[in-house]
């Protein structure tokens, strides 16, 4: 697992004020005009390039003495790039990468609050006001390389920020015309039409809001999202997001609670819903609440296996895209494999000791690393090629 | 931090009360009632468990109970959303009525070199000026087609046999595309044919403009040159040949074809089933034919009954699905229809197969004549003397006269199941249709007695076989998903 904060020390007088958001770059001939908005990444020491807004040391200064906004990064950064935008917090001695322009798997979380509180959330809510993150990712988008293929905005709950989200949105809309963003959101908020519509006004040119539906029974859905009303509220905001043109994709964690009613969620879905633009099935991943509920959570995805090749093939008949995510290939039903996607992010994706002589590991979803506190004892390495 | 989470009987409903929203029920069998909602979602029950559902103490944790709630046949304390579901569902299979008349039909001859016992309009005849339709008419035809607001228009060409008006159809063809380069439309031309005059010019013409081919294909080559009489009693081979050329021509699946059951037909379900296999079909519309016009035409010979033609499907279907389970991917298109209308949330374009009825507002027909009919088989019917469908005729009445003619809206609102006696309180409603030509044939109105129907008899006992296969029979409800086109 890659960790994507550290320590930080500073090593010289700092003109910044309050919390830094650059962007980074390696390159010592960096056009001298536009240096002031970078922070320029010594990995050696030496040749330090005048006329950067700041230095990162990935070792102290030889030649001479620090620049001014200077910082030592701890031993552990090695991953930080050309064109990253990073935060530090001085006052708390502490940097984070808030945007790696080499990964396929940016993402922004823009607040930890929610109004649901799921069994197996792996990013538990705090209540605490967060609005700060906001300006955050504000200053952060107009930093982010034009190419980047795709950004995330994930919580907590999104819409809680209300008009604040929009103008995220908006900015990602406006700096990164050819990005698309992927939103996970539990779809209650849009409930209200007038909020979906300043929504979709915005017309992004590829934005798509992922929200969870557990089952297709109103008490089981709740039961998962622990919050009365939370299915009514969600089927609403699905269907006002459709009918206004925004792109949605389900999103149903197997487990314990879901996985019984998985075919008859999946034709609720082509009956009901049959306009969402995609389906997701997705293993539990041990994070957060998941590892406190675990017993009542935990079921080897081996057993599921009809549940879901039912599930599947009731959506795909009716043309509906769905995909598998969070699946070791070893456990899955053969017919499964077309469905299968490798979608753990790179910063959080390993592989247990069992899959060594795997010849098959290239195609696999491979695990969470938080998966080592229980997974399938039916992962079995593949002796062949496919 | 244990006490932070609640047990699932917590989200249980409040108490057990719950109210029902709009379904019909019917007996399926001796030992199971099937419940089917406004939209076509259907539940089997025993009589117990239906004496449950509408005395409303089914328990909350009962399958039935979870099943029935999913379906939205009632609504409990718990969630409040079913009836604005409901409502998209109803929407959504009615949106085809809006998009208005998609098919338009030209009958560009009335002459054919075949005289096939289930055809009353065919003129054996070489005066083209009397039964060929004209370059005026058919640019009032094409006037009347983009007046249709539909985005998708299908030009198709009727008979007689219309490739022996060949330049016509050129000129309309053409037409038409000259026209859609300001209209817009999804164009799309079939002719249906006996393709015993194709020739290269004519498959080359249909190749450069996409136009496909739907042609008559009645079985085996003794019943198919039973049924489809021509000089020289060779419409078999003439046939097979077509079809042959054609594919080669324009691709396999530019070329369709279509039998007719005849009282021929009857005991030969599984040979003409082996011949469309043996020529590289892999669908088949087991399709019934209105009993009143060969029946009239030819006084004795060939009528035959519902019933007759209900043991021909039965064990169509069960041949079929036999072979599916052997492996062979082939379809009954029938069958498809309306498993569409019972697992899709979508309506259909079968004419018969809508409340209202498809007449005029799906598609139309213009006769040689100049004469506008809302059917098929209602300008058959005009050809033996009662033009009571007569909409209008290209030549001296608007699109406006025709399409509020009361030839046309009195069928089309006597083809409201939902109004009609007997219709409205059937199961199977959502799966029906209306069928205001053949009522109006057997019986004399537009509406009949549904319990001296044919139509209704023969569609009840379908949507019946349908559902017992779906729920008894695994493996057959994974074939018969399959040939859902959603």
């Amino acid at each position: 697992m890659l960790k994507l904060s550290s320590t930080i020390r500073s090593l010289s007088e700092s003109t910044e004020t309050g919390t830094i958001v650059r962007r980074i770059t390696d390159n010592p001939n960096y056009v001298p005009a536009l240096r002031s908005n970078e922070y320029f990444l010594n990995r050696n020491g030496h040749a330090v390039p005048a006329g950067f807004g700041g230095y990162l040391f990935a070792t102290l200064p030889v030649e001479a003495a620090a620049p001014l906004n200077s910082f030592l990064l701890d031993p552990e950064v090695t991953f930080l790039e050309h064109g990253d935008v990073i935060r530090i917090t001085p006052d708390r001695k502490s940097l984070r990468a808030l945007y790696r322009r080499n990964s396929p798997h940016n993402s922004f979380l823009l607040t930890e609050r929610c109004n649901n509180f799921c069994l197996m959330c792996s990013q538990p809510p705090k209540p605490n006001d967060d609005s700060y993150i906001i300006d955050q990712i504000l200053r952060t988008v107009p930093l982010i390389s034009p190419e980047t293929r795709a950004i995330g905005l994930t919580g907590g709950e999104p819409t809680l920020l209300g008009s604040k989200l929009i103008d995220i949105v908006q900015a990602l809309k406006a700096n990164l015309p050819h990005t698309a963003v992927h939103m996970l959101s539990n779809g209650r908020n849009f409930k209200d039409i007038a909020f979906a519509r300043t929504l979709a006004n915005i017309q992004h040119h590829d934005l798509m809001i992922g929200i969870p539906l557990y089952s297709d029974i109103s008490s089981i859905h709740d039961y998962v999202v622990q919050a009365d009303g939370a299915y009514d509220d969600t089927i609403r905001g699905i269907i006002n997001l459709k009918s206004l043109g925004v792109k949605v994709e389900i999103r149903v964690v197997i487990h314990q609670a879901t996985y019984a009613r998985l075919a008859d969620l999946a034709r609720f879905i082509r009956r009901n819903l049959t306009f969402v633009d995609q389906v997701a099935l997705m293993g539990l991943e041990m994070m957060g609440f998941t590892k406190f509920n675990l017993e009542k959570l935990w079921i080897d995805p081996k057993d599921y296996q009809p549940q879901l090749v039912e599930a599947v093939e009731i959506l795909d008949q009716a043309r509906i895209r769905v995909s598998i995510y969070n699946h070791q290939l070893c456990v899955l039903d053969p017919r499964l494999y077309p469905f299968n996607r490798k979608s753990i992010s790179d910063w959080k994706n390993e592989y247990m000791p069992e899959c060594d002589d795997c010849t098959r590991r290239q195609e696999c979803g491979g695990f969470f690393s938080s998966a080592k506190l229980r997974y399938s004892r039916y992962i079995t390495p593949f002796k062949t090629a496919s | 931090m244990a006490s932070v989470f609640e047990e699932a009987v917590a989200y249980l409903p409040k108490d057990s009360s719950y109210k029902l929203l709009p379904f019909r029920f019917i007996r399926l069998d001796p030992a199971r009632y099937v419940a089917v909602n406004e939209v076509g979602e259907w539940q089997t029950l025993a009589r117990a468990e239906l004496d449950m559902l509408v005395h409303k103490t089914l328990p909350p944790e009962n399958p039935l109970y979870l099943s029935l709630k999913s379906k939205h046949f009632l609504e409990d304390q718990d969630s409040d959303v079913a009836i604005d579901l409901l409502t998209l569902k109803r929407r959504t299979k009615q949106a085809r009525i809006p998009q208005f008349t998609g098919l338009h039909m030209f009958v560009v001859t009335l002459r054919c070199n075949h005289s096939c016992r289930y055809c009353q309009v065919s003129r054996q005849s070489e005066d083209r000026s009397a039964f060929d339709m004209t370059i005026p008419m058919a640019d009032k035809g094409l006037d009347f087609t983009f007046q249709s607001p539909s985005r998708a228009i299908k030009i198709e060409f009727q008979g007689g046999e219309p490739l022996l008006n060949f330049d016509l159809i050129k000129y309309i063809v053409l037409e038409a595309k000259k026209r859609n380069k300001t209209e817009n439309r999804k164009l799309a031309f079939v002719i249906a044919t006996n393709l015993s005059v194709l020739s290269d010019e004519i498959l080359d013409f249909c190749r450069t403009h996409k136009v496909m081919l739907s042609t008559s294909l009645d079985g085996p080559e003794d019943l198919h040159n039973a049924n489809r009489p021509n000089v020289g009693n060779n419409s078999y081979q003439i046939t097979i040949d077509g079809i042959n050329k054609a594919r080669g021509a324009l691709g396999v699946d530019q070329l369709s074809a279509l039998m007719t059951t005849t009282s021929l037909s009857l005991p030969r379900v599984t040979d003409i089933i082996d011949e469309y296999l043996r020529q590289g079909f892999r669908g088949i519309f087991l399709r019934n034919l209105s009993p009143y016009g060969f029946a009239i035409k030819t006084k004795v010979f060939d009528g035959y009954s519902s019933d007759e033609w209900l043991n021909f499907y039965r064990t169509g279907l069960d041949y079929i699905l036999e072979l599916n389970k052997q492996g062979l991917r082939l379809t009954e298109f029938f069958t498809g229809l309306v498993l569409g209308k019972m697992l899709t949330p979508y309506g259909t374009g079968f004419v018969n197969l809508q409340s209202p009825a498809g007449l005029g507002i799906s598609a139309v027909i213009f006769n040689y004549n100049g004469e506008v009919y809302p059917s098929d088989e209602a300008r058959m019917k005009a050809e033996m003397g009662d033009k009571v469908f007569c909409m209008g005729n290209l030549l001296t009445n608007t699109y406006e006269e025709m399409m509020l003619s009361t030839a046309l809206l009195d069928p089309l609102s006597d083809s409201i199941s939902e109004t009609v006696p007997m219709c409205e309180e059937c199961a199977f409603l959502p799966y029906c249709g209306a069928d205001p030509d053949y009522h109006y044939a057997t019986q004399g109105d537009f509406v009949g007695h549904k319990a001296l129907s044919g139509f209704c008899r023969k569609n009840m006992e379908v949507f019946r076989y349908i559902i017992k296969k779906m729920e008894d029979d695994p493996e057959a409800r994974a074939i018969l998903e399959s040939w859902v086109r959603w």
